[in-house]
Formats: C-alpha cells, structure tokens, sequence
C-alpha cells in the first residue's frame, strides 16, 4: 500500500491537482512516526511511510492546512474519515481544498503498547501475517497483533471510508464493534464503584492537554483553559478533583461530535482511557434519540443541536443514571 | 559493598522506611511505572523508566509559596510551608540522578530557592544502574554512564541479588540504617553486569548522537535555521514532552483567590503552551515554531551558555516515549546538525 500511495502522491502533485501532501513520516525506529508535509517527488521518497504504527489522524491538521495556499493531499483511514466529515460539517476545515485519498486500516498500533506487552529496546519490526516479529536488543519476539493492538482498534466501528475522492485498495463496511462492552461493565458497577474506578484513572492525568490537543472536535480558536480572562484558566488544581472534572467537562463538549477516533486515549501519556468517557455519551444518545454516528455524514443534524417533540424526557435520564 | 537477596527486598524497603517516607518506582494502574511511596509489600516495577521523571521530589507540580489573608486594611503574610520530613527515593536512574545536578544549577543559583533547597536537604537518592537499556536511551551523548550512576547510594541488581555502596554521608547513613538486612558482598558480580551493559551501549540505535554541533556558541545559525519550520510543523502545542522532562523547570507563579484571601503557588509550566510566559501585550512567542524552538534551544544552546556548556538534557529518553506525533530532541539534533558546521 505504501508504494501505491506514494506514486499516487507524486501523480497528483505532478498534474498539479495538488500542491502537497500531508502524510506519516519515518523516524528514527520503526514506530516513531512523525505526522509532516511532504512538497516533491525527493520528499516522499526520503521519508513516506505507512505501515501498522501510522496511528495519527490527520483530519485536525486540516484545519489549519486547508486555510493555506493550494490544495493539499491527505491519506485518511477509515476511522479519520468520520473526524474529517465532522469537520466539514462543522465548517471547520475547507472542503475545497482538500483532496482526500481513503486508505485501508488493520489497526495502529504503536511503541508504547509494545513496550507494555513487555516487548522493549526495540530495534526493529516486521510484519509477518498476523504477527509482528520485534527484534530487540534482547533476542526476537513475536506477538500477535491482535494482541498489540491498542482498544481502539479492538473494537473498530468502522472500515468503511465516509468521506473521500478517491479510494486506494478496497473500501470495508461498518463493523460489529463490541465498543460499548466496558461501558456496559462500567455503568452495571454500583456509583461507589464507579466512581472509584474513575479516581483511579484519572488522578494519573498530569494536565499535558494532549487529549485535547490532539481532539479534532477541540478546535476552539482558543480553549478558555488557555485563557487567562476565563477565569478558570490555572494550570495548577485547586483540589485533587480538578483534572478529573477537566475531563468530565471536556467530554460533555464534545458530546454529539466526538467520532469515537480514540486520538484522546493513543497520546495520553498516563494511559487513561478516555475514550471511555465518550464512548459512555455516544451509547446514551443512542439510547436516547436513536443511533446516532457522529461524522457518518455532512448533513444530518446532531440529536443534541434539535428538539422535538420526541426527545427523551429528563426525568428517564435521571431514572437511568440515578442509581 | 553490601548486598541481599532480591527475596529479600521488602525487608530492606522495611528498614529504609523506618522513620522516613521511600519511594519507590511501582506499576500504576495503567501498568507504567511511577514513584509511588512505599507501603507494606509493594513490589518494585520491573520497568527501565517511571513515566514522569523523578524531578518532582525537589520540584513539584504545584506548591503554595505565601498565602495572604485579609482582614480589613491587615493583610498577614502566611508562609504555609511546613517542616519537609526527611525522604528517600530508590530506584533512581543514572539519567535522573543526573538531572538534579542540572536542576541544582537553577534552584540553588543565586537567589537560592529555599524551596528546592530544602527538599534537597530532606532527600536522599539511591539510585540503580541500568541493566537493561532501550532503544530511546542516549544518557552517554550526555556523559552519562548509566552504568555508574551518581546518588548518595548506588544499586545494582542482578538476577538475583541487589548491591548496594554508599558514595556520600547520606548515602552511608541510609545504608547504617538498613545494615541489618544486608550482607557483605563482592564487587564481582556488578563488575560483570556492569561490563555486559557496557557491551550493550554501543549497540544502542542512538549510541552515535553527537553534541557537537551544539553549545552556547552557536546561537544565531541554530536560531535562524529554516528547519524548524518542517521540525514544528506538527506539534500540538501540548506539554507532554515539558512534563515528563527531568530537566523542563519552568514554572508559573499564580494568586488563587479564596475569598479571604489569596493563595500564591508555582506550578510547572511548559514553553510549548500559548499562554506561557505572558506579558503586557501576551506570549512574546506568537506561533508554535517560535514555542517549539525555544524548548531545544533552551536545552541545547541557551543552557550550556550560562552553564560552563552544560547541556538541558539528560538523553533518559522520555521524550521520544511520549511525544503524541513522534518528535523529539533527537530528531531537532540530527536534523540541525548540519546547521552549525
């Protein structure tokens, strides 16, 4: 795939109907990879990469890169296309500028989750079937890779594209995903239970705001935790509940847009699992006002941006989670 | 030179803790390793690394320095320190150990942070020689012998045994206080362990990283070099890398506002954010390049000018870990090391 996609690359920017190409590129170990703009044919070839450890969606660069000059390439995996319709839908990244390459997706996986299978001073990675065999500096090791594969891809929601103007390789179809497993687990736990589950995860959070960095429903012009009129901007808790409210408060806003990407979980450095929080908003909508996919589409209105007559009362909202 | 079996480590994590609080690297819920204050058989984390470095012992997160309380036209000032108990951290590794030195640089300056200073005071730093290196470790381009760290005491850990030599006076106290549980060993073993790492290093992918290019003299062609479009380009501003860092040692300093009165505290701050280092008209460094160079310069070219060419950094790798898209001090040097020839 990576060659198909890199003499695709050069075509487009060749006839011009590109000007560059935002894509992943190599560094110094096998899963390092580095999101960059490639601008030539020399470019892509020194460093183009795309193999199992290409976990980065680019769909939020887009928002800053489609407000230059000239029309730019992105390779979108399935899951990224839903966080780009999004976007457009939400007319943040230009459309227009944009030429959107769909690629196909195993699952990423990266160094980190390697490392805690206990796989560590990796010198290098080769895939073989459904293995990876590592070598380290310590003798080979093969894992499976289903079994270095981080939740999210565990439990794709998708290998369709949603979004694209071409597509390279065979496009997939909505999966079965078990993504509400843990939710489920989680919400049949008593709330003393629950709540110390949450504790538990989230006093690892070091407020690096990667999460919402990374978020491509984070696209505020400026985050009012940045901003110092705010009023709550400090970059020190009050009290040890503060991070924890952080990510509350973060996953109501992004409650009804959130695409489920799992970016959130990937770049936290504490390995919380964030996306769990989302995922927990997504199934109540579903519940609520009937399934509903954030980014399936540019066009259908969010559950929580109408009312009707329909709409889910409050007093079973509290019914449900008011035990 | 004493030793003790590794069956017998909670016995010594006993006699360390008698009277002062140890910390200990231990697996957190996710599975990583963090310090963590010792309590009755926890069991040591087998990982090379903890995620956050082990700079907040001497420099936490947060800190209150001076509370004020207002009571009409009075306003008392609080210093809400209270005495800091003494405190041993174990397991440190050779790049951390490293780092206070180059913390000790700032803090203990001229005016002397009484702060910083009197946790170094209360603490006492035994440290762990390497054992097994990763692919991110890159200690030696900073002088670093991970396998000789520094520390008031020095572990080493075999398969089956610790080791353990005192290099300082608190260092000998620590290991008067745990005697009991140790015995007389012979430098054999570590010299075996230490050579077989040291077979090791040269292997290492980064064992070739060159400092060369950098240093305090080489201000305007690293400032000015057009890479640091290409090395920025993607980097989400978060402070990941600044949080992790043993050596990032910026800080803030806030008034929370209690409503009696006002609490002042420091906490970490980091370059890479936007509202870092305001002034009357904002963040002097409008964009994320601007952000971002500044973090490598720092280590790189501006520390190493104030500091006899010391550099910011320790190479213990953390960075490389834990970067959201890959970029690093590695991939800065090895990009702008053309730069400055």
């Amino acid at each position: 795939m990576q060659g198909k996609m890199i003499a695709r690359a050069k075509e487009l920017l060749q006839n011009g109907t590109v000007n560059r190409v935002i894509g992943w590129k190599a560094g110094d170990f096998a899963y390092d990879i580095t999101p960059a703009v490639f601008s030539s044919a020399e470019e892509l070839d020194a460093g183009f990469v795309y193999n199992d450890f290409c976990g980065a969606n680019f769909s939020k660069y887009l928002v800053k890169e489609s407000r230059k000059e000239g029309k730019i390439l992105v390779f979108l995996k399935p899951c990224d296309t839903y966080s780009f319709n999004q976007l457009t839908k939400e007319h943040r990244i230009i459309r227009d500028n944009i030429y959107v390459v769909g690629v196909p997706c195993d699952g990423k996986t990266d160094g980190e989750t390697l490392k805690l299978k206990g796989i560590t001073g990796i010198t290098g990675i080769k895939t073989e079937g459904d293995s990876f065999v590592v070598d380290t500096l310590y003798g080979e090791k093969t894992i499976a890779k289903a079994d270095a594969l981080p939740e999210r891809c565990l439990s794709c929601k998708s290998k369709k594209h949603v979004a694209y103007d071409e597509l390279l390789g065979e496009d997939g179809e909505v999966c079965e995903s078990n993504r509400f497993d843990m939710v489920e687990k989680l919400e049949a736990m008593s709330s003393e239970e629950r709540f110390a589950f949450w504790r538990g995860e989230l006093s690892r959070c070091i407020r690096c705001n990667a999460c919402r960095n990374v978020c491509p429903a984070c696209t505020c012009e400026r985050c009012v935790f940045d901003n110092d009129n705010s009023g709550i901007a400090q970059k020190a808790a009050a009290d040890s509940f503060e991070e924890n409210m952080f990510h509350i408060i973060r996953a109501f806003h992004v409650a009804g847009r959130c695409t489920d990407c799992g970016e959130c979980s990937r770049v936290c450095p504490q390995n919380i699992p964030l996306h769990l929080l989302n995922r927990k908003f997504i199934k109540d909508i579903n519940e609520f006002y009937g399934e509903f996919q954030a980014g399936e589409d540019t066009e259908t209105r969010a559950p929580l941006n109408i009312f009707d007559t329909e709409d889910v009362e409050p007093s079973i909202v509290y019914e449900k989670g008011g035990n | 030179m004493f030793k003790l079996s590794l069956n017998n480590l909670n016995d010594l994590f006993k006699a360390a803790a008698e009277g002062s609080a140890l910390y200990i690297p231990a697996d957190d819920g996710a599975g990583q390793a963090r310090f963590t204050r010792w309590c009755d058989g926890m069991e040591m984390s087998k990982a090379l690394k903890t995620v956050k470095s082990a700079k907040e012992f001497f420099f936490p997160q947060t800190e209150s320095l001076v509370d004020f309380k207002m009571k009409g036209k009075e306003i008392e000032i609080i210093d809400p320190r209270t005495e800091t108990e003494d405190f041993v951290v174990f397991g440190v590794r050779a790049c951390d150990a490293r780092s206070f030195s180059i913390l000790d640089k700032v803090f203990l300056a001229d005016p002397v942070d009484t702060y910083y200073k009197s946790r170094r005071e209360h603490g006492t730093i035994v440290t762990m020689a390497c054992s097994r290196p990763e692919e991110t470790c890159f200690c030696t381009a900073f002088g670093v012998d991970p396998t000789a760290p520094e520390g008031d005491a020095v572990c080493y850990m075999t398969e089956d045994e610790l080791f353990i030599e005192a290099k300082t006076e608190k260092g000998t106290a620590f290991v008067e206080k745990v005697k009991a549980v140790l015995e007389d060993g012979d430098a054999s073993a570590v010299e075996a362990q230490k050579a077989a790492v040291k077979d090791i290093l040269p292997k290492l992918p980064l064992a070739n990283l060159s400092t060369d290019a950098f240093g305090g003299d080489k201000l305007m062609e690293l400032f000015d070099s057009p890479k640091w479009a290409e090395l920025s380009a993607s980097c989400l501003g978060c402070g990941t890398c600044t949080f992790v860092c043993p050596t990032c040692q910026c800080y803030d300093i806030r008034d929370f506002e209690t409503g009696h009165g006002v609490k002042r505290f420091r906490c970490w701050d980091s370059c890479m954010f936007s509202d870092f280092t305001k002034m009357a008209h904002g963040n002097p460094r409008l964009t994320q390049l601007e952000r971002f160079r500044q973090r490598f310069m720092h280590k790189l070219v501006y520390f190493p000018a104030n500091n006899d060419g010391e550099f910011g950094c320790v190479g213990c790798g953390r960075c490389l870990s834990k970067c959201p898209i890959s970029m690093n001090i590695v991939k800065v040097m090895k990009t702008l090391e053309g730069e400055s020839k």
